[in-house]
């Protein structure tokens, strides 16, 4: 067990190793910081020494030895256009980002379950096709346009909801949040729902195909002998046995929707590390690209860390298999 | 008499079934059931021709100045231009016959994400089948790459990928390549791992044939139902991504406008009510995927052998 865990953590850290490297030195390639940064009007001093203090003048494998050393300190460098930490903006932004991600989960979750359930239960019924057939379009429609669609109805035709921001927010434990406010919901509700619609479908899918096997089986046929009503049948015994592919999916998958926050971000001009790193990209702001990377690499690496210990203490042959091999 | 007439009908009855189940008719008669994936071929085959042939069918060439005028602009659907054309889907904020922008899009749309699903597939193909067919360390270091990289989510890859490379058409497609061919790769292997333990391969090995021989004239055309049906599914997702991708501003340059930049160029337009400048453009982007897609379902239904019918 610890020499799968050694293993698997000592993998990790090479790989984020690895994508430190690789990001930075590709990011470092791209296009030149001070034509962009310098006032063209400055005179050559202070270009020089602008040049100074953004660390520009130093050979590059200096530049990245910097960062490395900084960045086990937890300093990933000053963005060039805010002067503040880099570090500091993206987990200043990070709760909004969060929020947006777990709604979006908990509405695919509270809508897609109960949709798929219903098409299993009654697979030929006019209802369930529909759904189905929702459910691929969930897949085929492509997000940033669902989201445009979402504008123009909710918020520009009926006027119900507003289509940009995060509203008023209060403080939850020192953190920004926007669900615990009306204000602050509505806002939510749009975004949430447009990144929530890819995974719906999944959910959708997953709790159809679990329900049609769960309902097939014995102990179903016992509770129904036994007088259970149908209502406990389905939401106690069939509930539960779905839920675990939906939860084990769900987990993998939520690495996914935070990067996907991105699109809905940039839709909805929600105040996320997404848009931060949109806006980034397109202001050659490095650091803060480097750190953004650096920081949603870190993320999966531990993401897949902690899926794949998990799997291992649940089905022991995976462990086994990769020790051995 | 007559029995000798009805046996010669059966006997040319048999004579031609025989010469008619040929695989690729086989194929074709089991593709063509379903009503859905014919309807979905022939959609698919509009939007082909028009992304062929978009600088002769277009009612102008939007991105010649001569011919857009700014007057024009942000005219609703149905509306007439200065010079007389009826603009069918309105005009967008220079001026352009959405129309005629939609079709051009499609061209470039369809080409980036073919393109990439060929170069991806080539690749994919055959660092799979190296890793199948050579198996040992060889394919724990190919499968290590592959597994680390589907481990990131595509879109995550290739905006890395582009906030290093810049904006460019051959740049998006270099991101889109990278950001697929392991999924390629996986399909292959895992096919070319079930053939390569068949035994025809071993009869082919008996006889002492060449690597290549065995590789490409015996386990490749055996491989490829699977990569077919991945390679339809995953070129509709690289349009959809190049679109997303491009939406973001990080994809194609203004100078080579997809329907995902038509997209985001109407966006701004939108709050003010004016929907036709976005809605139009991704309305073409959806019918083009949701008709790949169906495509590649009823592909992979016809193809499986597992499946029962």
């Amino acid at each position: 067990m610890s020499v799968f865990i050694t293993r698997r953590i000592l993998q990790s850290l090479v790989v984020v190793f690895v994508m430190s490297l690789l990001v930075f030195f590709g990011v470092n390639i791209v296009g030149d910081p001070v034509d962009m940064l310098i006032n063209p009007e400055a005179d050559q001093e202070d270009i020089e020494a602008a040049i100074r203090a953004l660390g520009l003048d130093r050979p590059i494998h200096e530049q990245y030895w910097y960062f490395l050393v900084n960045a086990l300190k937890g300093d990933l460098g000053k963005s060039f256009i805010f002067a503040e930490p880099a570090l500091k903006l993206i987990l200043q932004r990070m709760p909004a980002t969060l929020e947006l991600a777990f709604a979006a989960m908990f509405l695919a979750v509270v809508i897609g379950i109960p949709l798929g359930v219903f098409a299993g239960l009654r697979p030929h019924s006019k209802v369930s096709k529909t759904i189905m057939a929702g459910s691929i379009l969930g897949f085929s429609l492509p997000t940033f346009w669902v989201g445009l669609m979402f504008i123009m109805i909710f918020a520009v035709m009926l006027g119900w909801l507003p289509s940009t921001g995060r509203g008023e927010t209060t403080s939850l434990l020192g953190i920004q949040v926007s669900f615990l406010t009306l204000d602050g919901l509505s806002h939510l509700l749009l975004p949430a729902l447009n990144l929530a619609l890819f995974k719906m479908s999944l959910v959708i899918r997953l709790a159809r195909a679990g329900t049609r096997e769960v309902a097939l089986q014995d102990y179903i046929k016992f509770a129904r002998a036994k007088g259970l009503s149908p209502s406990r049948v389905v939401l106690v015994h069939v509930m539960k046995n779905i839920l675990i592919p939906v939860v084990t999916v769900l987990g993998l998958e939520l690495g996914g929707v935070i990067a996907f926050a991105v699109v809905t971000e940039t839709v909805f001009a929600w105040p996320g590390m997404g848009k931060l790193l949109i806006d980034s990209i397109q202001l050659l702001d490095r650091p803060v690209v480097v750190a953004y990377l650096m920081i949603t690499v870190l993320m999966f690496i531990v993401i897949n860390l902690v899926v794949d210990i998990l799997y291992s203490i649940l089905d022991p042959r995976v462990r086994l298999k990769d020790v051995k091999s | 008499m007559s029995t000798t007439g009805e046996q010669a009908r059966q006997a040319a009855a048999i004579a031609q079934s025989a010469t008619v189940q040929t695989p690729l008719r086989r194929f074709l008669s089991d593709f063509f059931e379903s009503k859905v994936a014919t309807a979905a071929v022939a959609v698919f085959a509009i939007i082909l021709f028009i992304a062929i042939f978009a600088p002769w069918i277009s009612p102008q060439n939007p991105y010649d100045l001569m011919v857009v005028d700014v007057m024009d602009s942000r005219m609703p659907p149905g509306e007439k231009s200065l010079t007389g054309m009826t603009f069918v889907l309105g005009s967008d904020g220079a001026g352009r016959d959405m129309l005629s922008a939609i079709f051009y899009g499609l061209r470039t749309s369809l080409g980036v994400g073919v393109m990439s699903g060929i170069i991806a597939l080539g690749i994919g193909m055959a660092v799979g089948l190296a890793a199948a067919y050579f198996g040992g360390r060889t394919d724990t270091l190919i499968m290590r790459v592959v597994d680390l990289q589907l481990s990131f989510p595509a879109i995550l890859i290739a905006l890395i990928l582009l906030s290093i490379l810049g904006k460019g058409v051959d740049k998006i497609i270099i991101a889109l390549v990278i950001a697929q061919w392991a999924y390629y790769a996986r399909t292959v292997r895992g096919s070319a791992l079930v053939e390569r333990s068949k035994e025809y391969i071993e009869a082919a090995t008996c006889l002492a044939l060449s690597h290549r021989r065995i590789v490409f004239r015996h386990l490749l055309p055996n491989v490829l139902p699977p990569l077919i049906v991945v390679g339809t599914l995953q070129t509709a997702h690289a349009i959809s991504l190049e679109a997303t991708l491009s939406f973001l501003g990080v994809g194609l340059p203004q100078t080579e406008p997809s329907l995902g930049l038509l997209i985001s160029n109407g966006f701004e337009y939108m709050l003010s009510g004016k929907y036709w400048i976005s809605f139009f453009p991704g309305v073409a982007l959806l019918i083009t995927i949701v008709s790949i897609n169906l495509v590649g379902d009823q592909l992979r239904d016809v193809l499986n052998p597992r499946l029962e019918r």
